[in-house]
């Protein structure tokens, strides 16, 4: 391993972990401020987690090892992913180990751990979440791995690193495959973060609700775990987006570590620009029903497919 | 990819979002919406015909792109709101087959017309023969919204959709039909909409609804006097 490798996972890893909560409060202001609501500081889920790690935890007295295990489960799952999209430079030891179906299966992972602890307990509204989760997931994850294999069809590879290289370095030009699972991809990634129109992240009483649902039981360290892998989930699946279809500016191939240090403000400004776009989709679209949701998802995975099959067909 | 050149990769784009556009009318509810689809599929038409006349230098593609964005941008729409307007229909019931299934079939749908339309496109010599497969799959999408769809509007909006399926399948296979011919079914398609037009007031006048399974039954029934729904007749619903 050479040392620059090191540095980049390094590098990475301490960005999602420092910077996706920021990227999470810096999305709640661009909505506040879009719904003219006095807005709250960016460094708000900073101030949430540390607030709740100082605090003592209750635990249900009927709670299984399980539901104190799967925070920190679910954590780790969502810092591996971080470790292996590349975010910032395609040099990362950890994606041998894992290419991007790999990448799906750790999401799914955290899925499941944080649904079962969400049953454990035994209260109908962590049931009904994990429920509704599950529902959502298993549309959701087929979706997204059609539009991962449009971009390893494009560059005949499944290792996110090299088709996030391969598309950078590629001439410019129109694809409307990629602009398909673009689309696509928004789509799975408002459902599958609890972003507006399948869920409101902004409530915690609601009938409607799905991820507040499930980690209602959770108090202190386990709920600060908790939301602080809701943050790097979503600053993860922003990644992967940028990985597909945004990725100029990152450090490949014989880039030295200035590249590397280049590359940071490039992700700042990508992350800046996306906040505010998932902030304005979620401010002009309503919530839609729970019975809703499977159409929603229906048409990002037709519009997936249709990439694909459009890419078969035109080779764009 | 990066050999084509940049018309040719908008005449894909072009391609792509009429496939596109066939998915959105599939999945549209409301009939106002899906007359402005249509409307935006005859402007891509229109686009496309303008970007093929200008790579080929064939004169008579200006003219049928003139003469879509004169009918299938502007009348045809114009006609249809008129219509909606004055029939007051603008929802359409729940189609047959729930959105997300609709959606499936549909994708099935294409996957079965890009097989088809690949011996054709191997026989074509024009650089946009790729795009057969897609004219081929709009025209049978089309065929799916008639076919799911129970009132009238949408029906012939698909029929209409399909008309302009058809003409992008000429576009791409041969650079368009000869020009009488697409003069032809210019009017036949005006003229169609516009009897169709009366056939809704007779329609709505017999049955108070757009509805056209009360079309299904044949023999009159005493029930078939005005403002009262027949029973679905069995043995004719077997046909």
């Amino acid at each position: 391993m050479k040392p620059i490798e090191i540095l980049t996972q390094g590098l990475e890893l301490l960005a999602a972990l420092a910077a996706a909560p920021l990227f999470l409060g810096w999305v709640n202001q661009c909505r506040a401020w879009l719904q003219n609501r006095r807005a709250p500081s960016v460094w708000l889920p900073y101030r949430g987690i540390r607030k709740l790690f100082h605090k003592d935890a209750v635990i249900a007295e009927n709670a299984s090892p399980l539901f104190r295990a799967a925070p920190y489960i679910v954590f780790g799952a969502m810092l591996v992913a971080a470790g292996i999209i590349p975010s910032m430079g395609t040099r990362l030891p950890f994606t041998i180990a894992a290419d991007a179906i790999a990448l799906v299966g750790l999401l799914a992972t955290a899925r499941v751990f944080q649904s079962l602890a969400a049953m454990d307990i035994g209260t109908a509204f962590g049931t009904l979440g994990a429920r509704r989760e599950m529902m959502v997931g298993f549309l959701a994850e087929p979706a997204l791995l059609m539009v991962i294999f449009v971009a390893s069809i494009i560059s005949a590879t499944t290792a996110l690193p090299a088709i996030a290289e391969n598309l950078a370095t590629q001439t410019l030009g129109l694809y409307p495959s990629l602009a398909f699972t673009a689309i696509a991809f928004t789509l799975i990634l408002l459902a599958e973060n609890a972003r507006i129109p399948i869920d409101n992240p902004a409530t915690h009483l609601e009938l409607t609700m799905i991820h507040e649902a499930m980690v209602l039981e959770y108090s202190a360290r386990h709920l600060a775990l908790m939301e602080w892998a809701t943050s790097l989930k979503l600053f993860n699946y922003a990644c992967i987006g940028f990985a597909l279809f945004l990725p100029w500016g990152i450090s490949t191939g014989t880039g030295g570590p200035l590249s590397l240090v280049a590359s940071i403000p490039v992700l700042a400004a990508k992350l800046t620009v996306t906040g505010a776009v998932l902030a304005f989709i979620e401010t002009i679209s309503a919530k839609l029903r729970v019975f809703r949701a499977p159409e929603f998802l229906a048409i990002a995975f037709m519009l997936a497919v249709l990439g694909l099959l459009v890419h078969l067909l035109l080779g764009a | 990819m990066a050999g084509t050149s940049f018309d040719l990769q908008l005449l894909n784009l072009c391609a792509a979002l009429l496939l596109l556009l066939s998915f959105a009318m599939l999945a549209q509810r409301r009939i106002v919406t899906l007359v402005n689809l249509l409307a935006i599929q005859g402007a891509l038409l229109f686009v496309a015909t303008l970007l093929l006349a200008w790579r080929t230098g064939e004169r008579h593609l200006y003219l049928s792109a003139g003469l879509t964005l004169a009918l299938k941008v502007v009348l045809l729409p114009w006609l249809l709101h008129r219509l909606i307007r004055r029939l007051q229909v603008y929802w359409d019931t729940e189609p047959l087959l729930n959105i997300s299934g609709t959606m499936l079939v549909g994708l099935l749908v294409v996957v079965f017309a890009f097989g088809l339309a690949q011996p054709i496109a191997a026989l074509a010599s024009t650089a946009t023969r790729s795009a057969i497969g897609i004219a081929v799959a709009v025209i049978l999408l089309s065929f799916v919204t008639m076919i799911t769809r129970r009132k009238a509007m949408s029906q012939v909006v698909g029929f209409l959709s399909m008309e302009n399926g058809l003409f992008f399948g000429a576009m791409s296979a041969t650079y368009g039909m000869p020009m009488i011919v697409e003069f032809g079914v210019a009017l036949d398609v005006l003229v169609a909409v516009l009897v169709l037009g009366v056939f809704f007031f007779q329609i709505r006048e017999q049955f108070d609804s757009l509805d056209l399974h009360h079309l299904e039954s044949l023999k009159e029934s005493p029930a078939f006097k005005k403002s009262a729904p027949p029973e679905p007749v069995q043995s004719v619903q077997e046909h």
